[in-house]
């Protein structure tokens, strides 16, 4: 593989691990942050059980368990790429939940108990009344938590996938020497790993600071008038 | 709170309710089921993966990880504690000059993932001449992360007092630098308490980066007992061991965040604009933060 090519496939990684792994942390997401509101007790218990106990292991754990530990117990050879989005879609899950559990209870309580005085069953409350507007304020710290998701991709490097976080590290091992006229093409060649790697925090940077924008535009466009 | 959303529930709503609640039992049993039978599927029950756990040395071993994991934790506590300060009175500062500069360099650590800065400290400063330590590289990375998200929370502290404190404190004669540390850092950092105990749990869990360049904590402890092969190579039981340790740890430090939350929560003196903060660390970090500057706009109004 030469230069441009691992750029290329890194980006795909991080994209993938991102996309993919945001996907999978909504959907579950959802489920949990539904049982976490829901009339039953028993849901109620296994969602907390499951957000306490994911939202207090390290990310890098997860990915270790998932990287070493599924494989094993499975019986085959699986793809590290996979299996760090999982990992990661799987920690991130609790965030989603947890946000979605906080957009709920700001709801006023008045608002619940007036579609309640009204006759509306629990899904149509939840439905009609208390979700659209847990919506509005729920999407600011969503975007939070795909930012903590898109820095978090980069926690992938340690498990041997080839990601943004990885790729410096993957560029001085193929070291292709000259070309290096101007300062994108040697930070870009992986020849001085400090340029290479301020290069990515950079990248990160900007994607972050972006996504921060989006969520302030996000935030005055969706401001709750209460 | 959740339960204003439904009624108590009548004959029907408890019949369904306790059909869903058998399901999710079901659906919970059903996947633990899966898990127990692949472990004992593929072996992880044998006594010789086990036996790894009757010796002294792992446990020694084990210990020396966390001892690392700890070291490192409680330095960058108390570094990113320290540099919340500091960064959290440089935005509060009257002076452009100081402001606006440490606005930036606060927004730019927040942005740069913590793994990506340990990386440029470990592998990148060599090249320039500099050796750092893995466990420098992982205790200076989790300063500046921790402590530019502590010094935003610590700003939303100060900036959620009334202006009364301030105002007050001007009147009886004190100095920018007195009401400062005297009277508004006081007061927020008791409002944030919860959110700072619970920025250190991240940084708790952070630390497990440091597996990742080579520095010698829990988890590369886990990764090297569980490749021993007399014992036949026992990753999984070394993994479910070891990975308890890191989940007890994190969350004892939770819990004390949700006393001292349920504490302040009771305490007349803090205002309660937000009660979901402090549960958790980034996101309620800004909820906490958004919830505050709505309700500047509503006094502003």
């Amino acid at each position: 593989m030469n230069v441009p090519q691992l750029w290329l496939h890194a980006l795909q990684g991080t994209l993938v691990l991102f996309f993919a792994g945001g996907v999978i942390a909504l959907v579950l997401g959802i489920i949990v942050g539904t049982m976490r509101v829901s009339p039953v007790p028993i849901a109620r218990a296994v969602g907390a059980v499951y957000v306490n106990w994911i939202r207090n292991t390290p990310l890098t754990l997860v990915m270790f368990f998932f990287a070493f530990c599924i494989p094993i117990l499975v019986g085959s050879r699986m793809n590290s790429l996979t299996l760090a989005t999982i990992a990661l879609g799987v920690y991130t899950a609790t965030y989603v939940a947890e946000t979605i559990r906080s957009g709920v209870n700001t709801v006023p309580v008045g608002q619940a108990e007036a579609a309640r005085a009204i006759g509306l069953s629990f899904g149509q409350v939840m439905s009609l009344v208390v979700l659209p507007q847990a919506f509005r304020s729920v999407i600011p710290p969503m975007v939070s938590v795909f930012i903590a998701l898109l820095k978090n991709t980069t926690v992938a490097a340690g498990f041997s996938v080839l990601n943004l976080g990885s790729v410096a590290l993957y560029l001085s091992e193929i070291r292709e020497p000259g070309r290096n006229d101007n300062l994108l093409q040697t930070m870009m060649s992986g020849e001085n790993l400090l340029l290479t790697l301020i290069l990515i925090a950079l990248i990160f940077v900007v994607l972050v600071l972006l996504l921060a924008w989006l969520q302030r535009v996000l935030e005055k466009k969706w401001r709750v008038e209460r | 709170m959740s339960s204003v959303l439904y009624d108590v529930p009548g004959p029907r709503a408890r019949l369904r309710n306790r059909l869903v609640g058998a399901a999710t039992v079901l659906v919970v049993a059903a996947l633990l089921a899966l898990v127990v039978w692949r472990l004992i599927d593929t072996g992880q029950f044998d006594a010789q993966k086990w036996s790894i756990f009757t010796y002294t040395r792992p446990w020694l071993l084990l210990l020396e990880g966390l001892g690392a994991t700890l070291g490192a934790f409680i330095v960058a506590a108390i570094g990113a504690m320290a540099l919340g300060f500091i960064l959290a009175v440089g935005r509060l500062s009257d002076h452009r000059w100081l402001r606006v500069p440490v606005g930036w360099i606060v927004e730019v650590l927040r942005a740069v993932p913590v793994l990506i800065f340990m990386m440029l400290l470990y592998y990148g400063l060599p090249v320039a001449g500099i050796r750092v330590e893995p466990y420098w590289a992982v205790v200076i990375a989790l300063i500046a992360y921790n402590g530019s998200v502590l010094a935003e929370a610590l700003r939303a502290g100060v900036e959620s007092l009334p202006r009364g404190q301030r105002e007050a404190g001007y009147a009886i004669g004190l100095r920018k630098n007195a009401v400062m540390r005297l009277i508004l850092l006081p007061q927020a950092v008791r409002a944030m308490m919860p959110v700072i105990i619970s920025q250190l749990v991240v940084a708790l869990k952070d630390t497990a980066l440091g597996f990742i360049i080579t520095y010698p904590e829990l988890l590369h402890y886990i990764q090297l007992l569980g490749g021993q092969v007399p014992f036949g190579t026992p990753l999984v039981p070394t993994a479910i061991v070891g990975g308890s340790i890191y989940v007890v740890l994190c969350l004892l430090l939770s819990y004390v965040a949700y006393r001292v939350q349920k504490g302040s929560r009771r305490s007349p003196k803090i205002r309660h604009d937000a009660p979901a903060a402090g549960e958790g660390d980034a996101a309620t970090v800004t909820e906490f933060i958004a919830v505050q500057k709505g309700a500047e706009g509503r006094k502003r109004r």
